[in-house]
């Protein structure tokens, strides 16, 4: 079970997220912005940082990085792909998955443990949760609003395609202004997976809010680990 | 060595924290007469030479491929700076669409 990491220039969070596939019994291989190869992963993490500064907008020219030419076909043909926050902004960027990010809606950088429900359990990178779970991970981002178009919106919402919604505060407020509260996305085929809190950095006793983070990794691991034998 | 202006925009649905930021600080420095900021993003291609219609039709591509997001922004004008650099318009090709372009005043 190989899962590739990429770094990009400004990436922060590729080693910890390499640690956690390491962690939850993955081997974790590293991927370079400026290689088109994916080395033969069974599945890819754009981690989070600031790729090239956030300059010109968030994950707009790490979109373009040469790893991307390479990325982009393979996800379309059904490699598991999974977006942490900045990670996210790349995969909209992308169009692997609708919508955008823009500036928190309060215009403040955020760094909060956050509760989460998982709404889809049933994606490449959620299947060891159960639908309606609650969990708690990490937060921590200046530009996490998503906003996508009604009709879009509409779509997400009515083919299970919103997988992780913020649970709002006692106002019904959501941390970042996100539209219906969306934290995190899937594509229709359900292999790729975006969302703006970080997985990766609960996964250990001792370190964040929770272990909630190990299911996502799990769930990929175990999921690979199937389809090979099935093949 | 000419230049071709791309002017991008928040789309008008899309909120717009940091104009909504510049917007708020206008009225402490006694500028109370505006009701909304909305910020955009100015880009300056340059080229050897005039700009040709190859270069503004590259122009445009490259605003709505990298400098844009179509999902959130729109493109606004694509078009020839002319030489007298303060942006006063020549009016060729492009977008422009009249709009915006009366910052031949002051500063």
């Amino acid at each position: 079970m190989r899962i590739g990491v990429v770094t990009f220039p400004g990436s922060l969070d590729d080693r910890d997220a390499a640690r956690a596939v390491r962690e939850c019994g993955g081997e974790a291989v590293a991927l370079w912005h400026g290689d088109a190869d994916l080395k033969g992963v069974d599945a890819v993490i754009l981690p989070g940082g600031f790729s090239y500064g956030d300059y010109l907008r968030c994950g707009a020219i790490a979109r373009f990085a040469p790893v991307m030419d390479a990325l982009v076909p393979a996800a379309k043909g059904g490699l598991p792909v999974l977006g942490i926050c900045n990670g996210f902004q790349v995969l909209t960027e992308s169009h692997l998955l609708p919508g955008a990010l823009i500036r928190n809606d309060h215009r403040k950088f955020n760094c909060v443990d956050q509760r989460l429900v998982v709404e889809n359990a049933s994606t490449a990178w959620t299947s060891d949760f159960e639908a309606g779970q609650e969990i708690t991970i990490v937060l921590k981002n200046g530009e996490g609003g998503y906003v996508a178009d009604e009709r879009t919106l509409d779509e997400l919402e009515g083919e299970g395609r919103v997988v992780f919604r913020y649970v709002t505060d006692a106002e019904g407020r959501n941390p970042n202004g996100s539209y219906r509260d969306i934290a995190g996305i899937t594509n229709a085929r359900g292999n790729v997976v975006g969302l703006m809190p970080h997985p990766e950095h609960a996964v250990e006793a001792g370190y964040g809010p929770s272990l909630d983070g190990r299911g996502f990794f799990t769930s990929i691991i175990t999921q690979t680990l199937e389809s090979a034998a099935n093949a | 060595m000419g230049s071709i202006v791309v002017d991008v925009m928040l789309k008008p649905e899309i909120l717009d924290p940091q104009g909504q930021a510049v917007g708020g600080a206008l009225p402490r420095l006694g500028f109370d007469g505006f009701t909304d900021v909305r910020q955009g993003k100015r880009f300056v291609l340059t080229v050897d030479g005039d700009v040709t219609d190859e270069h503004l039709t590259a122009a445009r591509e490259a605003a709505e491929t990298l400098l844009s997001n179509p999902v959130i922004e729109d493109v606004v004008s694509v078009r020839v700076l002319d030489g007298s650099e303060d942006g006063s318009e020549d009016g060729a090709e492009g977008g422009a669409d009249g709009k915006g372009e009366s910052e031949d005043g002051e500063q």
